[in-house]
């Protein structure tokens, strides 16, 4: 069951291949929503990384590992959170307009102004960074068990 | 009604995790305290909350399921059992003591509605568009205070990832 190199059993991998794009799909969901419905950019970049852990737990760390490594976990984390800082800057300077009257339109994505940009940009940065902590210590704990 | 039958639930699950002998199942236990917290964030009518709370209670479970799905540590147990549960019982009437004292001023659970809050309930939609009034406070009127959170989180992920790294940096000379 817990073979790193080729993961868990037919059932589960099957189940993983049907659920895991479902669950990614909800975190897009959340994050995009979150200034109309419960939810927002921490919740939604969490549920993305428990995606790809939910993935790397049934195909074994490899499957995930090609395609995402620490490397890239980390720059796509520098990326989100310069992201944020960035747009928080501009908005404070004013330099992007962001003030939306609400009455109308608030129901649609562009509705609420810049919060679902903070919203992307959190994400990106959590879900990431989360899932690069994951990453970090399975590597870890792996490695204190094959010595 | 029903909070008071889930934190009895999450009082139950807690002195489960912290008795029983097996790390596994009482990780699940843990997980159960967790759920009941969500459970009772969605009672008190804070969805955002409760779906932080879920999300990231799955997410610690598993890594501490992973974590510790093969090892089992020994419990020291032995000796000092008078003086911990004389400490420990001393500790707990002191805290009922001042948090009866502490707990008997507060107002009931938003009766009387504060000044701030209502000017937030009545003006954020209009201001901000969004129909979510938490996520208009956190991102529109304290952004600032989450750029600081995001920043702690940062700081966390990059120090995991510089100590937990797979070959240290050898120094050159």
């Amino acid at each position: 069951m817990r073979n790193e190199t080729t993961g868990m059993t037919l059932i589960v991998k099957t189940v993983t291949r049907l659920t895991v794009g479902l669950i990614l799909l909800y975190g897009f969901y959340i994050v995009l929503h979150g200034h109309i419905g419960p939810g927002g950019g921490f919740a939604g970049g969490v549920i993305m990384a428990l995606s790809l852990i939910h993935l790397m737990l049934a195909y074994g760390k490899e499957a995930v590992t090609k395609k995402i490594g620490r490397r890239r976990g980390i720059m796509f984390s520098s990326i989100g959170a310069l992201v944020f800082l960035l747009l928080i800057v501009l908005n404070a300077l004013g330099l992007i307009k962001c003030q939306i009257s609400g009455s109308e339109g608030s129901h649609i994505f562009f509705g609420a102004g810049i919060i679902p940009f903070y919203d992307i940009a959190i994400s990106i940065m959590v879900g990431a960074g989360l899932f690069t902590i994951f990453l970090a210590l399975v590597i870890l704990i792996t490695e204190r068990e094959e010595q | 009604m029903e909070i008071n039958s889930i934190l009895i639930f999450m009082i139950c699950a807690a002195v489960v995790a912290v008795e029983i002998k097996d790390m596994i199942s009482s990780v699940i236990a843990l997980s159960g305290v967790g759920l009941g917290l969500s459970l009772v964030f969605l009672l008190l009518k804070a969805p955002n909350l409760a779906v932080t709370q879920l999300v990231v209670e799955i997410l610690m479970v598993v890594v501490l399921i992973r974590g510790t799905i093969s090892k089992d540590l020994p419990l020291v147990i032995a000796g000092r059992w008078f003086f911990n549960t004389i400490s420990t019982v001393v500790f707990i009437s002191v805290f009922l003591f001042f948090a009866y004292f502490a707990l008997k001023d507060l107002p009931v659970f938003g009766q009387p509605q504060m000044r701030v809050s209502g000017e937030y309930i009545s003006r954020s939609f209009k201001e901000t568009g969004s129909a979510n009034v938490v996520t208009a406070i956190t991102l529109y009127y304290r952004v600032v205070d989450v750029l600081a959170e995001a920043a702690v989180l940062f700081a966390a992920i990059l120090g995991v990832s510089a100590i937990s790294r797979r070959i240290g940096k050898v120094n050159e000379k």
